[in-house]
């Protein structure tokens, strides 16, 4: 029997059939492929790799779980800041799945049972549903996809119930009379209506932490102190192994049996337990305690090697220090959105600046002074409605956004090449930059595009690049 | 006003004054570096522990400016918060360093919604080690204003909160909304004189006048000015006296306590 397919043999028809006796036979399918290739289904070894990479997909987000025979499932809530969004985070995902030779699909949802759902259902290989658009990303699915028990899809079709919403739109009372409650219960989790706890992997962790509690916690100063006791603890046992911290996972362990996780990074790594509590506590106010946390778990994802030398030599420890509120930033707002300018050898003003780690240490070079250049620059340039007389001449007045400027005083034109070896485009163009001066005093750094008389050089329209 | 002479008034005034101590009297000020101004400031200068307001126009740079050369003459790193899109054009650090603000001592945040904007510039002001923490935003209100006062009050760190002047407004009948900033300014341009080089009908560009106008400063009348933009280090210059127009400080509009 075939067990598994991959894309080109779906295209020649031979599907998996998926337990169902009436499935294709190995003769069949090399009857439809001559030359198929072909190996023997090996089910524990499949699993195997299943929990591999779940461990795995820890790197997205704290919480991952098996969903044999074929699928993972990665909590990713709260996880969104370090992988550019959920969009990046599945484009990622599958990039990276792909390079490791795994085909697979994958849905992000409000619910397990949704993403699920759509992963294998779904119209595309990779979905986000925006929230709120649940119920009506779900209703164009077949029943299928709500992993019924055995044979009650199939019923469904027969009556003429083709669609999740047609399902979701009957009355529930004679719903669960005819088909049990199991039924009920699958589209309730993909609608959310009820929680569905998934179970995660856990990962042999060596340097963790764990504090179970006598009376469940529900306050999030009782959470806090907890925090506080692990983080102590944990550093502890991370200065007995010589490392630093660098990604933490904090799981609440609920009396529901569900878990909840947040993971926070730090830049530099750290057996600071001040510092970690702090980090850990900014972000307690996305934990629902929900009807109480019986356990909390503390572990230490990423460590590495602390140098407690390089610390002190530092001096003061005033850049251990910025180093803290870089970490406290970037797990408030994301790791992404905190930057430092940096020289970039090109006369092109916006390729002059490029964008380096908060953390990273100073260049050496600086842009040359003896070049006025803008406190703020447009990006793209905003186009004008602009008239020179003279080539070398900045124009008299110009239109910006339907207002229009006087000039009373200017100085250029500066010159800017293009930068022929980025681009074919570019190997003749030329912009012509000056700085002019409105008649109340406002600054412009408008620029022609082409020297005005060389229609190679550009097509001489006019451009507001920024303010002094 | 006879002054009372009595020890036991000395001694209240004087617990009265360490219970308020005046962010100035704090953590130092920093000085304007233009007489006029700094004589005019309670402390000398800008207190270095407090909140300042600075109001420009989306059109123009003269506020943002004015920002990064107080900044430049301080020494540490800068926590800057970048506004919405929109708020004002993308911040060009090569422009900052033309005012003495070097790019490796700046970390911007592009935080975008206001609400990012004052939850990091909270978090900037809990680090003693920063020389300041600039934010962006549209306006600022009392709440988010008395938040920052008092977490730079406990710290000690000096903050800027860059807001946006209303477009086409003559300073004369903007509605000033109360807040708890120490002091309050506003930054515009005005024409700086045209020598007559290289061309008389086309003048080139001398250094930038500003106008400045401290709105509202606690126990000090309101007061204009009108200053030379900063230098390459940060400073600002006192502007000449000019033939067509009346040197500096311009008339106070309205005595504000």
């Amino acid at each position: 029997m075939v067990a598994a397919a991959d894309r080109a043999a779906a295209r020649l028809g031979i599907r998996p059939s998926d337990g169902r006796p009436l499935g294709l036979t190995l003769a069949e399918a090399e009857l439809l492929a001559p030359g198929l290739a072909t190996a023997a289904a090996d089910p524990e070894a499949d699993a195997k790799v299943l929990h591999r990479l779940a461990a795995w997909c820890l790197r997205y987000a704290p919480l991952a779980g098996v969903d044999p025979p074929n699928g993972l499932w990665i909590d990713v809530t709260g996880c969104m800041y370090f992988c550019g969004g959920e969009v990046g985070l599945l484009a990622d995902l599958l990039a990276r799945l792909a390079a490791g030779g795994f085909t697979a699909r994958a849905a992000i949802a409000g619910t397990p049972g949704a993403a699920h759902a759509l992963a294998r259902y779904g119209r595309t290989e990779s979905i986000v549903v925006p929230q709120g658009g649940l119920a009506a990303a779900l209703a164009p699915l077949p029943p299928a996809a709500l992993r019924l028990p055995e044979g009650e899809a199939a019923e469904l079709v027969r009556l003429g119930i083709r669609e999740i919403g047609a399902l979701a739109a009957l009355p529930r009372g004679p719903l669960a009379r005819r088909f049990g409650a199991a039924t009920l219960r699958r589209l309730d989790q993909a609608l959310g209506r009820v929680a569905e706890p998934i179970m995660p992997i856990v990962p042999p962790a060596v340097l963790a932490a764990r504090l179970a509690f006598a009376e469940p916690l529900s306050t999030a100063e009782a959470l806090a102190a907890a925090i506080d006791r692990l983080a102590e603890t944990l550093c502890r046992t991370l200065e007995r192994a010589g490392q630093g911290a660098r990604q933490l996972d904090l799981f609440f362990e609920r009396t529901d049996r569900t878990v909840i996780a947040l993971r926070v990074g730090a830049v530099r790594p750290t057996r600071n337990a001040r510092h970690l509590a702090r980090l850990l506590r900014l972000r307690l106010e996305e934990v629902d305690p929900g009807s109480g946390v019986e356990a909390m778990r503390l572990a230490a994802r990423l460590a590495e090697p602390f140098a407690v030398g390089k610390r002190f030599a530092a001096g003061e420890g005033g850049e251990s220090d910025l180093a803290m509120l870089v970490d406290r930033l970037a797990n408030r707002v994301g790791p992404e959105r905190l930057y430092r300018a940096a020289v970039h050898e090109s006369d092109v003003p916006e390729r002059s600046v490029r964008r380096v780690a908060a953390l990273a240490p100073a260049g050496e070079k600086t842009w040359p002074p003896q070049l006025p250049r803008p406190a703020r620059l447009f990006a793209p340039p905003e186009p004008v409605g602009a008239l020179a007389l003279l080539p070398d001449h900045p124009p008299a007045q110009f239109v910006w956004r339907g207002r229009r400027r006087r000039l009373a005083a200017g100085d250029g034109p500066e010159r800017i090449y293009g930068e022929w070896w980025r681009n074919d485009a570019e190997t003749f163009a030329v912009r012509d930059y000056f700085r002019v001066e409105d008649e109340v005093g406002r600054r412009y750094w408008l620029y022609r595009r082409g020297d005005g008389a060389d229609p190679a050089s550009g097509d001489g329209r006019w451009f507001l690049h920024g303010f002094f | 006003m006879s002054r009372n002479t009595s020890p036991a008034l000395a001694l209240l005034r004087a617990r009265i004054e360490r219970l308020e101590r005046p962010a100035e009297r704090r953590s130092g000020v920093l000085p304007l570096g233009v007489g006029a101004i700094d004589a005019h400031l309670p402390g000398g200068g800008l207190a270095l522990g407090a909140l300042h307001e600075i109001a420009g126009s989306g059109g123009d740079a003269a506020a943002t400016l004015f920002v990064a050369g107080l900044l430049a003459r301080l020494p540490g790193p800068v926590l800057w918060c970048q506004g919405a899109q929109g708020l004002f054009a993308p911040l060009f650090p090569p422009g900052l360093a033309g005012a003495g603000l070097a790019p490796d001592r700046v970390i911007h945040l592009a935080a975008g919604e206001e609400k990012t904007v004052l939850l990091a510039m909270e978090e900037g002001l809990g680090q003693p080690g920063l020389a300041g923490v600039v934010g962006e935003l549209s306006r600022l209100p009392m709440t988010a204003s008395r938040r920052l006062a008092l977490a730079t009050e406990a710290t000690g760190v000096f903050v800027l909160v860059l807001v946006r002047r209303e477009k086409g407004e003559k300073p004369e009948e903007e509605k000033i909304v109360p807040n708890a900033a120490a002091t309050r300014w506003r930054v515009a341009p005005l024409p700086a004189p045209r020598p007559a080089w290289p061309h008389p009908a086309w003048p080139g560009l001398e250094r930038a006048l500003w106008r400045l106008d401290l709105v509202r400063c606690r126990g000090r009348a309101a007061a204009s000015w009108m200053v030379e933009a900063c230098d390459a280090t940060g400073c600002l210059g006192l502007a000449g006296v000019l033939p067509d127009r009346s040197a500096a400080p311009l008339p106070a509009r309205r005595a504000r306590a």
